[in-house]
């Protein structure tokens, strides 16, 4: 079988740097930074993205995929293109965050869980994000990262997922004028 | 000595501490200058020893201790610093990484030296991405300066240090399940022993040290053991970052000497509870806490490793988390059970079981389709947890319901779907 090496042609300074950090002789700890360099650009990793990265470290398909289940942050679906996981973890929720997310989820008309008709936004429900004493909060997980957002209101997240809709369709058609494929 | 008030959170008096230039000019890295220079390695942790500096992690364990444990016949030594930050109400570390993140990453170094390890690396929970950013930034800024790399300060020693983003793993906390993760396996902990001053990353002696306890050894190195003695107490010495959260009026960090009384943080600090409630219990280990019932005599207890268990509860990391009369406890039994049933790593069966019907029991309690015998039956699968798990994950999860049952027993017995909290009813 011919070995994939889209990762490699994409991203050959990115997974230089991430080996470079690890002693030579121990790249599997290069996995979990590899795995978020395979989720950047479409936020799940597929199947050909786990057997890349396992060619690259020396290690099985199977092992490179049972990181992928056991760690929350990493999808094997795909899902929105953002994330916004709220955290209703106990000091989050004694501060109203149960209510915050139940109200948003019905402004946009899904449950928790669920995932915008458009496909643009999923919304969760997850555990303590170390920021406890600015509920309710957020956090935004995209391929390129991570944000927090604290002490929200349900319509500042509200006009925060407006604006996404907002970049998204301006990339979709500054791809389509550039002749090309949108993200992924 | 020391130029202002606090030790940890400086950033709150010294504007733009984050700039390696800034702390430069507040006397930073003169400490590692110091040890590198003019102290052999075992002096350094002799004086971390006598200053009596406790690991912030949680099980307060002596630090210096811990680095003399090291085993100098295997080599290389490798420093983690443990940012994985995931107990619930906890909120410290970030503080100290966002605000004052030179004396974080130079206590690392003095650690690093202490143990003659060439590489450290700091294990951050992966929701910390733009905290490992701005690190890596200040990595490079050390690296350009001189303060990393090879042969610090015109010595033979040198070090780097690397950031590990975690994925989302409660578990990643615990020492030895954050070196599998660093090693590119499954978080899960590992028999023990061996400990990781023999067996640790890569199956060499390791020191695994949390954020706080580190960004405490510049100073201790700066200014002496007696110095920092003179704060706290005297099994507990020093300063201690709380992290109050839930029903209080100002929710925050509050830098306090250890030995401080819940009295003190809840209502000096916090501003008490919101109008008209009344504390009820307090939770001072995050999720992982017993509930101490709110009675004078609680309100006045040091916070301190010995004095809260007197109360029945334990400083842990000193998350503390208010709970006011407008809260039901079945409600909270079951978030905080259903928290570790979400974190169990599923390693034990003990844990992985105990957990799903800990959580099963709960959420009936709190849907009102329980039978009466269901609260014995929670507290008796706690029960049947206890000293059979694996790691202190499993543990750690019985103690709020079984706490609440033993001392607030008749909330139980009430009807079910009370009102939740002041804040849900709407
Ligand atoms: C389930 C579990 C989660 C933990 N989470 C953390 C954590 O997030 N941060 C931390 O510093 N220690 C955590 N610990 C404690 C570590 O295992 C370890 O004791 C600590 O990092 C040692 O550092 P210290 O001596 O400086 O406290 C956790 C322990 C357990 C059992
Ligand atoms: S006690 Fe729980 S978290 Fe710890 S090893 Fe067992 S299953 Fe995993
Ligand atoms: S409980 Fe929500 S951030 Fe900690």
């Amino acid at each position: 079988m011919l070995e994939r090496k889209y990762l490699a042609e994409k991203y050959p300074q990115e997974i230089q740097n991430i080996l470079d950090k690890y002693p030579a002789e121990q790249r599997r700890s290069a996995v979990m930074p590899l795995l978020y360099l395979a989720q950047r650009d479409k936020m799940y990793i597929n199947r050909e993205d786990l057997q890349e990265i396992g060619d690259i470290l020396g290690i099985t398909l199977t092992e490179v995929a049972s990181l992928v289940g056991f760690y929350t942050l990493y999808y094997d679906q795909p899902k929105g293109v953002y994330h916004i996981q709220v955290c209703t973890d106990l000091p989050c929720a004694l501060r109203g965050a149960d209510r915050f997310l139940a109200e948003l989820c019905d402004r946009l008309g899904i449950q928790p869980g669920e995932t915008t008709p458009d496909g643009l936004v999923t919304i969760e429900p997850v555990m303590c994000l170390a920021a406890c004493d600015k509920a309710p909060m957020f956090q935004l997980q995209s391929g390129a990262g991570l944000t927090y957002y604290e002490n929200q209101t349900v319509e500042n997240a509200l006009s925060l997922i407006e604006q996404l809709r907002k970049d998204a369709s301006g990339r979709r058609v500054s791809a389509r004028e550039r002749g090309r494929d949108g993200n992924g | 000595m020391a130029d202002n008030g606090y030790v940890l959170l400086r950033h709150r008096e010294i504007p733009d501490l984050d700039s390696l230039e800034v702390y430069r000019k507040h006397g930073g890295f003169q400490a590692l200058e110091k040890a590198v220079t003019r102290m052999k390695p075992a002096e350094v942790t002799e004086v971390v020893k006598a200053s009596g500096l406790r690991g912030r992690g949680g099980a307060g364990f002596p630090t210096g201790l811990k680095w003399a444990f090291m085993d100098n016949q295997i080599w290389p030594h490798y420093v983690v610093a443990n940012a994985d930050e995931s107990e619930p109400g906890t909120f410290k570390d970030r503080e100290i990484m966002e605000g004052n993140p030179y004396q974080f990453l130079e206590g690392v170094a003095i650690c690093a030296y202490a143990v003659q390890a060439h590489l450290a690396y700091v294990y951050l929970r992966g929701e910390f991405w733009q905290i490992a950013e701005r690190l890596d930034s200040h990595l490079a800024a050390m690296e350009a300066a001189g303060l990393l790399g090879e042969r610090l300060f015109g010595s033979d020693y040198s070090l780097r240090i690397r950031t590990h983003l975690g994925a989302g793993a409660y578990i990643c906390g615990e020492e030895t399940a954050m070196l599998e993760s660093l090693e590119g396996k499954l978080g899960q902990p590992r028999l023990r022993p061996p400990f990781p001053a023999t067996f640790g990353l890569y199956g060499k002696p390791t020191v695994v040290n949390n954020v706080e306890t580190l960004t405490n050894v510049p100073r201790i190195i700066e200014f002496g053991a007696d110095w920092y003695r003179s704060m706290g107490t005297e099994k507990s010495p020093g300063p201690k970052i709380f992290s109050l959260s839930g029903c209080v009026n100002k929710p925050g960090n509050y830098e306090l000497p250890l030995g401080t009384t819940f009295r003190h943080l809840i209502f000096e600090c916090g501003g008490g509870v919101p109008e008209g409630n009344s504390v009820k219990a307090i939770m001072s280990a995050g999720a992982s806490s017993s509930l101490i019932v709110a009675n004078d005599q609680a309100l006045d207890t040091p916070m301190d490793y010995e004095s809260v268990p007197n109360v029945g509860g334990q400083l842990g990391s000193a998350s503390v988390i208010v709970i006011d009369s407008s809260v039901s406890i079945p409600w909270l039994i079951n978030k905080t059970v259903h928290f570790f049933r979400h974190e169990s790593c599923g390693k034990c069966t003990p844990c992985r079981e105990g957990t799903f019907w800990m959580g099963h029991l709960t959420q009936r309690i709190l849907d009102g389709t329980a039978k009466p015998e269901d609260v014995d039956l929670l507290y008796d699968v706690g029960g049947q947890m206890r000293g059979k798990c694996l790691c202190a994950l499993g543990e750690f999860s019985i103690e709020a319901p079984r706490s609440s049952i033993e001392r607030f027993r008749s909330e139980f017995d009430l009807a079910p779907s009370q009102p939740k909290t002041a804040v849900d009813q709407g």
